[in-house]
Order: structure tokens, then sequence, then C-alpha cells
């Protein structure tokens, strides 16, 4: 942001005393559809009605990434598994994929943080976590970009759109084995995935279903570049019956057979009220904004301005687990801080169990309470404190008692220490920050910070700057 | 009152165990001194290459090209024998310590990963939608004892799954990193604004707890390879990483009741066969390790090991030698009073085409079997019904 606009915003402060939604309000919705807030970002909601606020947000998306993308994602690639290759060989090309998936990771963390559009990254980062596609299986970070482009296209575009075009992606082609599915010789992954996790949810087809759509399927196929291709002859034309109506249907019927289902509108609302509201949705919100989804063929944007207004978002505070995106991201957005090697920061969220690009499996992260346990939690706060105090290194600890190195603990301290030497120098200023933002009450600094209040009460005597350390470190920043 | 009821109930379990047939072993009052490991394999191994009907020419129909030729199975019977990667576990089953279980499910089988996998985790029926692990409903209604580090442990997984909804639960993967963190949960407790921080609090309360009896035993140093019985198999890979872990924290005098190792990638859909062989590879490997650790510390036969998945793979291999999601599963039961050999029924073959497999053992009957005889609790309110335990263990 540069000094002008900070200047002009400065202006705005105190925090107290607005007509609109106030410091609370601003810092909940920027928290939610986006990641984290700094100061001047929440004054400049909290004088808005809700209504105001979100239509702000809403006008002012982009559908492109404004970080540039590393310069190999538009080069020509290596198929993976291509023959004749020596073992030297296959070693380096793996380094180098590798090296690729840690600059891509890096790559889209730096746009959640500097994008204008932080609810187009959410919202992408939400498309990711539906139609699941993992780096693991797919071999090819080209792919993975590509995928990734395509969904913040159509981020909030259109879900029926998306649906058409996921199915024709090539990393989806290969994360759920389309392209090996050919006639007389059915792969049921797609057909299986498609309908329980990207459309109608578990219950809502038979086995039945899942055979006949997978023999749709047949036929979809990636060319020698990895591009999508129609092969007529592996395409088998004979008849199926799905949801009980008989066709010679290709794979395209299919997905129109799901969309014409409410209950892929239910289904999609549903995951975005838990992504975006909270974990216990309320029935009657759903069936109103499920209806509304399914009446605007799809369109994505209305559903969310609708979901965003409900009166629930507004009483959802402290309600949901911020996920490691949120809770890093966030965190480096709300105190203007920029590491300086993303894939430092990548490396973290993996360890937090979030490694975008990679998720554990098809149905994604689960999310939610999921992400806390022992482990994610400790590295968490020893993330806030190294931030907020100067944390000794950890120590490395992939040598065992008799001197030998463990392979598989030496990979796991190289990811350390690469997270180490990469966020050291991000150093939080807390009273630059605090003075910059006249955050000058241990008052201010909780409004700002925590969505509920801390479960460690502050010391009486502390100002705004001495109380970010305890705020950080408090349970209570944990959620949002 | 209440210890009366509690002492009644026990009687009453003991009382059953003896007049049930084929179980003409007591249990001894270990109870959760004996310890529980479940090995998860995530993505549903396939049940079928893995204890393999080498004697059915149907095997061999339904799998011409992925099916593991019959000079290579490593033979347990006339029938059924190992997938070759498995030879690591073939001195425990020589040993009489492991049962192999055949055809293990549930009726109405449900074939989503994710929803098959609750219905393992929380013991319920096929469509009974329950909130909470099977494991965490047992140590709420029976706790373990004071001075136990935690409940559980999970290692090589971010989610608790038995143990998930309210157990006392930590994840694990490097001990000392984790003692050395612990000072950062917080130590006082106020009441919580939502489910979310009250979730948050619960798991800052395991930490302390378990820190606090991790590091009351200070690490020793590993043991001798020299002193054990048998010298250590050579284990690679996150997998024996996992159960070092394991074993170095049971070293140290950490008391738990279960811990639940993960071995991932057994969703094997297409070219199925190098990826299973370097899984039971490091499976059975591991296995064994496990063992050579567990009688090093003189903790064998109070050992545990059943392997679980959420479902089996499909008889008939699909078109990229792999297979799809199927139903009954064979798995493992392993440790020092484990009485070896084959349980359940081999799979019914003949016939099939693009058929599934029946089940011959309720995998609750297991889950029975684990709290009834090998802690002593009570397993009838905990599943909700009655379930058939098997003769499996010796006193």
């Amino acid at each position: 942001m540069n000094t002008a606009i900070r200047l002009l915003l400065l202006a705005l402060l105190p925090l107290q005393a607005w007509a609109g939604i106030g410091v609370e309000g601003a810092r909940h919705l920027l928290s939610r559809t986006g990641f984290g807030a700094n100061p001047a970002q929440i004054a400049l909601y909290a004088p808005l009605s809700r209504q105001q606020a979100v239509d702000r947000l809403l006008d002012y998306l982009s559908y492109s990434a404004l970080t540039a993308p590393p310069a190999w994602v538009n080069e020509p690639f290596e198929r993976p598994g291509k023959p004749n290759l020596s073992e030297d060989e296959k070693k380096a090309l793996q380094k180098e994929r590798n090296e690729h998936a840690q600059e891509l990771r890096g790559w889209w963390l730096e746009e959640m943080r500097i994008s204008p559009s932080p609810l187009t990254e959410k919202m992408t980062l939400f498309w990711h976590n539906h139609f699941v596609s993992g780096l693991d299986k797919v071999g090819v970070p080209q792919l993975m970009y590509q995928q990734n482009v395509l969904l913040r296209k159509q981020a909030l575009g259109n879900f029926g759109q998306l649906l058409h075009a996921i199915a024709r992606d090539p990393a989806m082609m290969r994360y759920l084995d389309t392209v090996n599915n050919r006639k007389g010789q059915p792969n049921e992954n797609f057909a299986r995935e498609v309908m329980e996790l990207f459309t109608l949810g578990e219950g809502h087809y038979s086995e039945q279903d899942i055979r006949e759509a997978a023999r749709a399927f047949t036929g979809w196929s990636l060319d020698k570049d990895f591009q999508f291709i129609y092969r007529p002859n592996l395409h088998d034309n004979g008849d199926k019956t799905i949801f009980g109506q008989q066709g010679n249907f290709d794979g395209d019927d299919v997905l129109d057979m799901l969309l014409r289902k409410p209950q892929t509108a239910r289904f999609v609302t549903l995951k975005l009220w838990k992504y975006l509201v909270s974990p216990t949705p309320n029935e009657a919100d759903i069936q109103r904004l499920s209806a509304l989804f399914y009446r605007d063929n799809y369109e994505i944007r209305p559903l969310l301005r609708a979901m965003l207004l409900t009166p629930a978002f507004w009483n959802s505070q402290g309600q949901l687990v911020k996920s490691p995106v949120e809770l890093t991201v966030g965190t480096l957005v709300t105190f203007d801080l920029t590491p300086p090697d993303w894939r430092a920061l990548a490396g973290l969220n993996r360890q937090l169990g979030q490694d975008v690009f990679n998720p554990p499996n098809v149905k994604g992260w689960p999310g939610g309470d999921a992400w806390i346990n022992s482990t994610t939690l400790l590295t968490r706060k020893q993330f806030l404190d190294r931030l907020s105090h100067d944390a000794a290194p950890i120590r490395n600890s992939f040598v065992s008692a008799d001197g030998q190195m463990d392979e598989q603990r030496g990979r796991e301290a190289r990811i350390r220490r690469l997270v180490q030497a990469g966020l050291r120098p991000i150093k939080l200023q807390p009273d630059e920050w605090a003075a910059i933002y006249h955050v000058n009450t241990a008052a201010d600094a909780t409004r700002l910070l925590l969505a509920v209040p801390p479960a460690q009460p502050l010391p009486a005597d502390m100002n705004g700057a001495q109380a970010i350390a305890p705020l950080l470190l408090d349970p209570a920043y944990q959620v949002h | 009152m209440f210890q009366r009821r509690e002492f009644l109930k026990a009687m009453g379990a003991g009382l059953l165990v003896s007049v049930l047939p084929n179980l003409s072993y007591a249990l001894a009052p270990a109870g959760y001194q004996r310890l529980l490991v479940l090995v998860e394999l995530k993505g549903g191994n396939d049940g079928l290459n893995t204890v393999i009907p080498y004697s059915s020419d149907d095997y061999y129909r339904l799998r011409p090209s992925i099916g593991i030729a019959r000079p290579q199975v490593l033979q347990l019977s006339e029938q059924v024998g190992l997938h070759p990667a498995m030879q690591s576990l073939l001195p425990l089953w020589q040993n009489q310590e492991v049962a192999v279980l055949q055809g293990v499910g549930y009726p109405e089988p449900n074939l989503s990963h994710f929803r098959s996998i609750e219905i393992w985790e929380t013991a319920s029926a096929s469509n009974q939608y329950l909130g909470e692990g099977w494991l965490t409903r047992l140590f709420r209604s029976q706790p373990t004892p004071p001075g136990f580090a935690a409940d559980g442990v999970v290692l090589s997984s971010q989610n608790l799954g038995p143990l998930d909804g309210g157990a006392r639960a930590v994840v694990l993967s490097n001990p000392q990193d984790f003692a050395r963190q612990a000072k950062l949960a917080a130590d006082q407790q106020a009441g919580a604004h939502s489910s979310a921080l009250s979730h948050i609090l619960k798991v800052e309360g395991d930490i302390r707890t378990a820190a606090s009896a991790l590091q009351q035993a200070p690490m020793k140093p590993p043991a001798n390879p020299a002193d054990a019985p048998t010298a250590p198999p050579k284990a690679a890979g996150g997998f024996a990483q996992a159960i070092n872990t394991l074993a170095d924290i049971l070293q140290n005098g950490t008391r738990i009741a279960v811990a639940r190792i993960t071995l991932t990638g057994f969703d094997t859909h297409g070219n199925q066969q190098p990826t299973q062989a370097r899984l039971l590879g490091e499976l059975a490997d591991g296995l064994a390790l496990l063992k050579t650790r567990m009688q090093a510390q003189g903790r064998w036969d109070d050992t545990l090991v059943l392997s679980y998945a959420e479902f089996g793979r499909r008889p008939r291999e699909n078109g990229n030698r792999g297979t799809d999601h199927g139903t009954a599963n064979n798995h493992f039961l392993l440790g020092g009073r484990v009485k070896g050999g084959l349980y359940g029924q081999t799979a019914p073959l003949a016939g099939l085409t693009d058929g599934n497999l029946p089940y011959a053992i309720d995998f609750r009957q297991l889950y029975s079997t684990v709290v009834q005889d090998w802690w002593g609790k009570d397993a009838t309110s905990l599943f909700g019904q009655r379930f058939g335990r098997l003769p499996v263990l010796r006193a």
C-alpha cells in the first residue's frame, strides 16, 4: 500500500464510534473472505453497512493472479515416466519437479498475501479443496498450475461451467484416472468421486450409477502433450442406465444430469457455508440459499452475496478454526510482513497440514477442528512465538544417539531448516505497528486481532504494543 | 455404589468368558497396561493380493495380469499364501504369532473411502452416523488410569480416527520436539466461547498432560541391538520410523493404551503391482521391527497389533492392472499372545465376475475381542449389540 493512501486511511482512525459494521464487523468480514486484515483495511470497511461492505467486496474482484508465475509454467515439459531415462536423469528430473512444486506453492501463497482481491484467492482455495487434484499423483507442476488458473477464472463465476471444465482438466484426468478409462475396461475412479465429492454427496446415487457413468466417460483422453482429446474409438457407445434414465450418454450428459439435481446445489451450498460461516449449518438458510443457487443456474457470486448477508454470518465470530494458510498468510497481512522466501512459508504450511497443490486425498482437507492436533497446534504457536519474540532455532533432530543420520528425519529436518532460514528475517515490530495504526490500548489490539475474548485475560496495565505477543499466543487467535 | 456396579460388570464379563466355548483362557487383569497397535492401510489395501488364494483357478481367471504367480506365493496353507514382499512376516507366522483374518467386513458395505473409514472408525452400522470414534466411546465409559500420558498416540497421520471426538490423544512425529515445544501450550484455561475454541483448549490440555509424562521419564539411550533376541530387521521409510518413534516413547516408560500408525497409498486403481509390493514390504518389515523392539523391552506378550482399512478391492482386476473399490478384506492380528493361524473364510471366488465378496468376520467382532478379551472391559454397551468374539488370544 502506498504511503499516501495509508496516511489518508489513518485520518479515519481512531477505531471507536462507527456507524457501520465497526471494527469487529470489518475484521470478521475480511478475515472470513480473505486472509487476515491490517488495521488500515479494517478502517476502510468499518463505516460501511453490511450490504455496502459485502457489495464493495464483490465489486472489486479480479480473475487472474497479480503475481507473475515462475517462468517454467509455460515451457514444454518432460512427460513423467518417459522411457529410456538413466537413473541419474530420473533423479535430476525428480529434483527439478520438486523445486518447481515448491516455487509453485510459494507463488500462490504470495498471491494470497498481495492480491487486491483476496476473496478470489479464498474461493480458488475453496475449489482446490472441492475439485481436488494432488501433485503427488498428477506428477507435473505445469498441469497443477493450469488447473489453478482455471479454478481462479471461475472462482466466482459459474459452477456448472467449472464442473464441465474440470472434468476435462488434464491434472484432474490424471488424478482420477479418466485417462485410464476406456471401452470394455472401465475405471470408476472419476465417476465415483464426481458424484460423491463434486456434486451430490454420499448416499444420493447407487453403485450401478457409478458403473454406468464410468462407461459414459470412456474416450476422454489426453494427447501426447497432455491436453484433452476425445478418442471416439475408445468410447463405449452402448446404452447406459443412470439415475433410472436410459440412453447412449457421454460424459457431458452425465455432468448435466448431475447439475439438474437440486441436491448438487444443496451439497455445494452446505460446503461453502461450512467454509465461510460455521460448522453448524442452519437448515432454513441452507434451503433458501441452495434454492437460489439452483434458480440462478449455479452462478456463484449471487450465492456468496446472499450467504454473506445472512444474520448467521455476522453472528458467527470465533466459530471457525483458522486454516494454516489463514493463520500464516493472515498474520503476515495483518502485520504488513513479507517473507523474503515464500517457499519457506509453503514448507511451514505443509508442516501445519495444508500443503497447497497436494491435499491429502480426493476429499481434500477436512478442515475445522481437524486442523488442530497436538503437533500442528504447537507448530502454529512456535511460528507465532518466533514472530513476536525471537525464539531459539529448532535443534536439528535427525542425528540419532549413535551418530547415524536418519534419512526420513533428515528430510523433515531439511524442510525445517528451510523454514527456519526463510522465516527468521520476518520479524514483527510491535511498537512500530502499534504506533502506525494508533493501537494504543490492549483493548484496541484485542478488537483488531481476536474474534472472541482472549482465553487468558491480559494483565490490566498492558499497552497495545505489549498486548500483541500474548494475544498471538492466546488460543483465541486460532479461531475466527 | 458406582464402584460396586463397575465391579459387578467386570465380574459379569469374567463369567461370560469362562462359559463361552473355545475361550478356555482366563484374562489376566492387565487392562490398559496392554497395548493395542492399530495399523491403518489407507486407501483400501487389496487383500486378495495380500493373502492370496493361490490354489484357486478362479483367482487367476479374475486376475489375468495382476495375479501373483503360484511359485512366488509364500504358502501358509494348501489354499492361501502371502504376497512375496511379505517375507519378513514368515518367522512370526511360523512362531504362531500371526492370525490371518480372512473376509473381514460388515453388512451393506459402503464403497466410499470416506464414509467407509468412518464406519470402521466409529464402529457404526452401515446406515448409522456416530460422531465419535469407537475408542473415544470406550475411554469415556471406561477410562484409562491416572498417570497415562494419553489414551492414545497417533503416528503418520494428522487425523485421530478412532480416537476422534474427545479421547485424550496426541499426534506425535518427534517426541523431543514435542516435549520442548509443549511449554507454548496454555496453562490456564478459561471457558470457551465456541466449540472451535473449546477444541483448541482441549488439545492444549492434552499436550500438557502428555508432555509432562514424557518429561518425567528422560530419554534413555536406544537399546543396544545386540541385546535384542534377534537382530533388528532392516526397515526403512516412514512406517518403520513411526514404529521406532513408538518404541522409543514406550521405552521411556510412557504409558498409553493405544497407538495408531497409518500406512498410506493403497488406493491402487492403476498399475497396482509395484505400488502394493512396495507397501506390503514396508508393512511386513515394519511389523517385524515392532516385534523386535517390543521383545527387547519385554513387552511383546502385552502387545496386540490389528490391521484395518476402509474396504478391500474388487476380485476382478480393472483394465489398468489395478483394482476398484470392493468389500470384504483380509487382515492381520499379531502379538505375543495371539493364537496364530487362519480365521474366517477364504474368498469364495467361484462364479464371480463383477461381483463383490461377502464377509465372514464382522470387524466389530475384532473390536469386541480387543475390548473384552484383551483389555477385560465391557464391549456390549459400546457397539449397541453383542458381537461374537474370536478365539484368537491365549493366556
